[in-house]
């Protein structure tokens, strides 16, 4: 093992794919010459060539869509999106061509295409740059949605998702580039749609993923010192969605909060609880609780940004409301 | 590359069979055997035939939902196509796509893509995979007036121009998006200019000559594999029937139709035929017959083609 931040583990991950097969190019705005916004891609235009370190005009549409033709000739490009709010400028490529066209056309042809993208709050960027709209993305069949929570699954995740020969969307977090954690040396890849219980547990479940999951694992650790232990099951990947752990751990505690940074209405908080209730109804001892971002565009204000956004004191009062329960 | 007879024969068969096999869908529509929208192909045969006609085996072709026309020129089996509208398991999308979306990919075809002006930049992706892994190949992306106005066209031609991407943009002109006529949409009624806003090259074409559409493709898709970049060529035809079955046609009147009809593409194409002694009036006399029995044939296959299987339902949402 060997410990990285995030953005040394995605940047790794880009970086063995790209040596390792020459259909892998990425594309997208300053991922060339400026070495990519989040300085993932550092390095890689002087090593791997214009050619296949593509600077785009600020275009998402043709990002998006340039990189679904290209995946459609048999390559494999990782088109970059700067900013997840920016990927509404290319909903239309991501839901209505990307989603589809491999079941719209009877299997005929498969779309190897990953989106990288970056959401979240917490940086005082704005109504407008700081949405986790992750939940809209996942709504749609044909798409898979990643969102790791740590360096590991950060990067096995990625070199699984451009092997993939589905469309990918990878989300990744604007405030855990400079998080660290423990990498597996050499290649390894972590397959897409399977959850995984992150810290184990007895009392309460508490499901996330991204930077809920950080949230998360602070909560468990406080909530430790109390006596409370709490399981974690981070989902990783919110499409296909793998509700096995989430459902053993929950037949285990019998209550369960679940952690997201975007909206609670309609976002993942809903479904994970609505397929906990479907599937381990008799298992209920407490209503589930939902922690989310306040329903407000996020301002700009430190304060109020911070008031908004969930918080590890959100998490602990919710776990202790459904150990009441 | 010189037009032998062989050559223009098929050609015009061709031409008839969109002409019949449109015909044919039409009535089926009205007997409600196809579900969804059906937009027809005729009066605008001569545009994607002789466009279609230039290209070499490796050329791609893109287009947007106006598609059982191009699907034939590709060389898609009539068959599949009236299968495929019938939504059977035999259609060429095995009766998922519906109308608007037929691909096949063994013939180059990449599809029918139904939301107006999406598949530019995709069509430049093409192109791109083509550049980037150094083949010999250009993408023929076909379009309507309507697709101009919208972003998409704008950001796939930047784009084209910037990485000199091998693609072909063809805007056929029909003087309607839907029901609006190109003047009351368009800055420009001229949709080439458009094209200059971009330095792209490009052309305006009769589009109701099939001669005319031939002669300007082939010298534009060689000009476009010499590695120039981009060209646009903008071709300028009429479809004779509504938008979709469902169009009360409120926006032009009898006698601009007339008008058009007088120039059917189809009825050029037979006097030119003749007149230059390629063929006789027999020889197109059955080409004429053997369209007809292709689409009564075709619509026998399709009759009794079988169902898509329920387990259709949840295949190919994902390749892995």
């Amino acid at each position: 093992m060997t410990r990285l931040t995030m953005r040394e583990a995605i940047s790794q991950a880009l970086w063995e794919e790209m040596e390792r097969d020459t259909s892998v190019f990425i594309l997208g705005e300053e991922v060339g010459v400026w070495g990519g916004t989040y300085a993932v891609t550092k390095g890689f235009y002087d090593h791997f060539g214009a050619g296949r370190v593509k600077d785009t005009p600020i275009a998402e549409a043709a990002i998006v869509g340039a990189a679904i033709g290209a995946a459609m000739t048999g390559l494999r490009p990782v088109a970059e999106i700067m900013t997840i709010n920016f990927a509404f400028s290319a909903m239309d490529h991501i839901v209505n061509e990307a989603a589809k066209l491999h079941y719209m056309f009877g299997g005929q042809f498969v779309l190897p295409l990953v989106i990288r993208t970056v959401g979240g709050g917490g940086r005082q960027l704005g109504a407008t740059h700081s949405q986790t709209p992750d939940a809209i993305f996942a709504h749609f069949p044909g798409l898979k949605v990643v969102a790791p929570g740590t360096p590991e699954d950060a990067k096995g995740l990625l070199k699984a998702a451009i092997r993939s020969n589905d469309p990918v969307l990878f989300i990744e977090h604007a405030t855990m580039y400079q998080v660290r954690g423990e990498v597996p040396e050499g290649d390894y890849s972590i397959p897409i749609g399977v959850s995984k219980i992150q810290r184990p547990g007895k009392d309460v479940t508490i499901v996330s993923y991204s930077k809920g999951l950080e949230l998360s694992l602070k909560a468990a650790e406080e909530l430790s010192k109390d006596g409370i232990e709490a399981e974690v099951v981070d989902l990783r990947t919110l499409r296909p969605l793998d509700m096995d752990p989430v459902i053993e751990s929950f037949k285990r505690t019998n209550r369960a909060v679940i952690v997201e940074e975007g909206w609670k209405s309609y976002g993942v908080g809903a479904e994970i609880s609505s397929r906990i209730y479907e599937e381990a109804f008799d298992y209920v001892d407490a209503p589930i609780k939902r922690v989310a971002q306040k329903e407000v565009p996020l301002p700009y204000n430190r304060d109020l940004e911070q008031m908004a956004l969930p918080q590890v004191p959100d998490i602990l009062a919710a776990v202790k409301e459904v150990l009441n329960g | 590359m010189k037009l032998n007879q062989k050559k223009h024969l098929d050609m015009y068969y061709q031409m008839v069979l969109i002409r019949r096999l449109e015909e044919r869908a039409a009535e089926l529509y009205q007997k409600g055997e196809i579900g969804g929208f059906l937009h027809l192909y005729i009066g605008q045969e001569a545009v994607s035939t002789g466009l279609i006609a230039a290209r070499l085996p490796q050329d791609r072709v893109i287009t947007a939902y106006r598609d059982h026309g191009v699907a034939v020129n590709c060389g898609l089996p009539v068959n599949a196509i009236i299968a495929e509208l019938l939504g059977k398991a035999t259609g060429v999308s095995k009766g998922k796509g519906g109308s608007m979306h037929m691909a096949d990919t063994t013939r180059n075809f990449w599809g029918g893509h139904a939301i107006v002006g999406s598949h530019l930049p995709l069509a430049a992706g093409l192109a791109l995979g083509d550049q980037y892994s150094k083949q010999d190949a250009v993408t023929i992306c076909m379009f309507g007036d309507g697709a101009t106005n919208i972003g998409y066209f704008h950001e796939a031609l930047n784009l084209s121009k910037v990485w000199k991407l091998p693609v072909l943009w063809v805007c056929e002109n029909n003087r309607y998006g839907m029901g609006t006529i190109v003047e009351n949409a368009s800055a420009v009624s001229e949709i080439r200019q458009k094209a200059e806003g971009y330095a792209i090259p490009n052309e305006r074409v009769d589009g109701m000559d099939i001669m005319a559409v031939y002669e300007a493709s082939l010298k534009a898709i060689e000009r476009v594999r010499s590695g120039e970049g981009p060209y646009l060529m903008e071709i300028m035809t009429y479809r004779f029937r509504g938008h979709s079955m469902g169009d009360p046609e409120r926006y032009r009147d009898q006698a601009e139709i007339k008008k058009w009809q007088e120039q059917d593409p189809i009825g050029i194409y037979h006097a030119y035929l003749l007149e230059k002694k390629i063929a006789g009036q027999e020889e197109l006399d059955g080409l004429e017959k053997r369209a007809e029995e292709d689409v009564d044939a075709a619509v026998v296959f399709a009759h009794s083609s079988p169902e898509p299987a329920p387990e259709e339902l949840y295949k190919d949402i994902y390749a892995d």
